[in-house]
């Protein structure tokens, strides 16, 4: 992997902060996007935009081409059978919105349990809490070890449970680092029959997704998070469960016949995609999985691995470091959640803001994991391919800093 | 704006100042403050005598932004009226809205005329105002409460 020319791509990572180059650490928040990207959607937008599905113009051909096309780089990015399978969203967000709207609210009722884990971000919770009260199911947790970030094992137990009805869980924790093997914990779900939902908003731009292999029945991950443009993400659903569900927004392009009381529902995906669809978002989001796949799955894995490794290792030499989740460079996928004894997370991130360094603070979305391990707040640094040694080291420096600057001797 | 104004030795003081950082026995009202997206979270109590905060102290956790300005408050409000509070919380909260600038004015606010920058630095405003929009709302209720029994 060339580390510079890729860098190249990324013109905003030059942006020049306390003297040197911006060091961009919040990519599970969402990455930067590299020419390639922002070029396609320029071009789009220069040359082919319109009205996709609607019209007989040149430009609405154009629109529908791009946007269709995008689809079956999408369809071959996760494996999936069929492009039927595939639905647009904004984000990961919406995608499980969409299940728990779509699907959950319309197939479960009291008796019946959804489980989740105590690991899960706001969205991957919310949503069925809400699924749960409207129906009358039962949400329950897996939780997990407070030191290794892992399942509980008595815990992973409840899923063999034939009332859980709905298991979800993110492959990649976003605040632990944590990756849960997901192939083993859907065949067990499926055992019984129950559909397992997938987050794959930190684990699809850091690995391959088959979702044939893995067999689960929904699939959801944001674009933003792998360098396509904000407000384009993708559902991925079993053709069979899709085509039982109800559609998730209603209007235009989602119909087959419309009358004054009756309406009849486009086929797969339409059905779920309602209104002008975000084409420049689709356009962006192939381009963004050419580029991915361009820099290869193992060279971004080698390059984030190192970062880990280092990261941790220096974590360790600095005082009063507080790890969240395993230290075992091994057990991290891409980001380190931490805080610094008697610093709040947003002084850290602010002090470090300073030196041009981008963390994130906060609960990351994953309140009820923060008090399960009992930590108000944390710093989180996440790395993407572009990171280099030179920034962790950098950071490290930094981060030793911290505390002189509250008023702590050591 | 630099850092050292902003972590200034007057704020890393009051951030670990204990005086006021603890529980009161029985207190007339307690009321729970938090900012969601950072992880500020403090519980204010007060006591009073009267018409009078003859106690005001917190527990809870938040930057040193949020904690300082809490302590700097609970030293400025003890032992002051509810009408006399709640005209200093609202000069505290125009000041950081940058709507009060009087320098005179501002020196009755004591320690917390030190966070007046703050209000260059828009994400760190709902850190500042924390404690004092936490005991607006308690005052708001005391308030309520001294209507309801005329």
């Amino acid at each position: 992997m060339n580390l510079e020319a890729i860098r190249n791509d990324f013109p905003i990572l030059k942006t020049q902060c306390a003297g040197r180059d911006i060091v961009y650490f919040d990519n599970a928040a969402t990455t930067q996007k590299p020419l390639p990207v922002l070029e396609a959607v320029f071009d789009y937008s220069t040359h082919r935009n319109g009205n996709p599905h609607r019209g007989a113009h040149p430009f609405a051909i154009a629109a529908s081409e791009a946007y269709d096309g995008s689809k079956e780089t999408v369809r071959r990015f996760l494996h999936a059978k069929s492009t039927r399978e595939i639905i647009y969203t904004r984000n990961t967000t919406e995608s499980l919105n969409l299940v728990a709207r779509s699907w959950a609210e319309t197939h479960l009722g009291p008796g019946d349990k959804i489980l989740i884990t105590i690991a899960e971000h706001h969205s991957d919770l919310v949503t069925w809490q809400r699924a749960a009260r409207k129906t009358g199911a039962v949400l329950d947790y897996i939780y997990v070890d407070r030191e290794t970030g892992r399942f509980l094992p008595e815990d992973l137990a409840k899923i063999d449970d034939p009332a859980v009805k709905l298991l979800a869980f993110a492959e990649v924790s976003n605040v632990l680092g944590v990756r849960f093997d997901p192939k083993p914990l859907i065949a067990r779900a499926h055992a019984h029959g129950a559909v397992v939902v997938l987050d794959g908003a930190q684990s699809a731009p850091h690995r391959p997704v088959d979702v044939q292999d893995l067999d689960c029945d929904f699939f959801a991950f944001s674009g933003h998070k792998m360098c396509a443009l904000g407000g384009i993400g993708v559902l991925y659903g079993k053709e069979a469960l899709l085509e039982d569900m109800e559609p998730f927004l209603l209007g235009g392009d989602m119909i087959d016949t419309v009358g004054e009381q009756e309406t009849s529902f486009a086929e797969l995906p339409a059905k779920f995609e309602a209104g002008t669809q975000y084409v420049e978002g689709a356009v962006s989001l192939e381009a963004a999985i050419r580029y991915v796949e361009a820099v290869g799955w193992d060279a971004i894995r080698s390059q984030e691995e190192k970062l880990v490794r280092r990261t941790l290792e220096g974590l360790r030499q600095i005082p009063h470091i507080r790890l969240i989740g395993p230290s075992d460079p091994a057990e991290k996928e891409g980001l380190v959640a931490f805080n610094v004894d008697d610093v709040h997370p947003h002084d850290v991130a602010q002090i470090l803001s300073a030196e041009g360094i981008c963390i994130r603070t906060g609960h990351h979305c994953a309140e009820p994991l923060h008090r399960y391990l009992g930590v108000g707040a944390s710093c989180r640094a996440s790395f993407y391919f572009y990171n280099t040694e030179e920034e962790v080291d950098y950071f490290l420096e930094k981060l030793k800093g911290v505390r002189p600057m509250m008023g702590y001797d050591d | 704006m630099e850092l050292q104004q902003l972590y200034t030795d007057l704020i890393l003081e009051y951030n670990r100042d204990r005086t006021n950082k603890r529980k009161i026995e029985n207190p007339t009202l307690s009321e729970h403050g938090h900012n969601a997206s950072c992880g500020d979270d403090i519980t204010l109590e007060v006591k009073m005598d009267g018409d009078v905060i003859a106690d005001i102290a917190y527990t809870g956790s938040g930057c040193a932004i949020s904690q300082a300005s809490t302590a700097m408050m609970a030293e400025l409000l003890k032992g002051r009226t509810v009408d006399e509070a709640l005209r200093l919380v609202h000069l505290f909260l125009d000041m950081i809205r940058g709507k009060a600038t009087d320098e005179a004015q501002l020196e009755e606010l004591e320690a917390a005329v030190s966070l007046k920058d703050i209000s260059q630095l828009p994400v760190r405003v709902k850190c500042a105002v924390l404690g004092w929009h936490t005991l607006e709302i308690m005052l708001d209720k005391l308030e309520a409460m001294k209507a309801e029994k005329k």
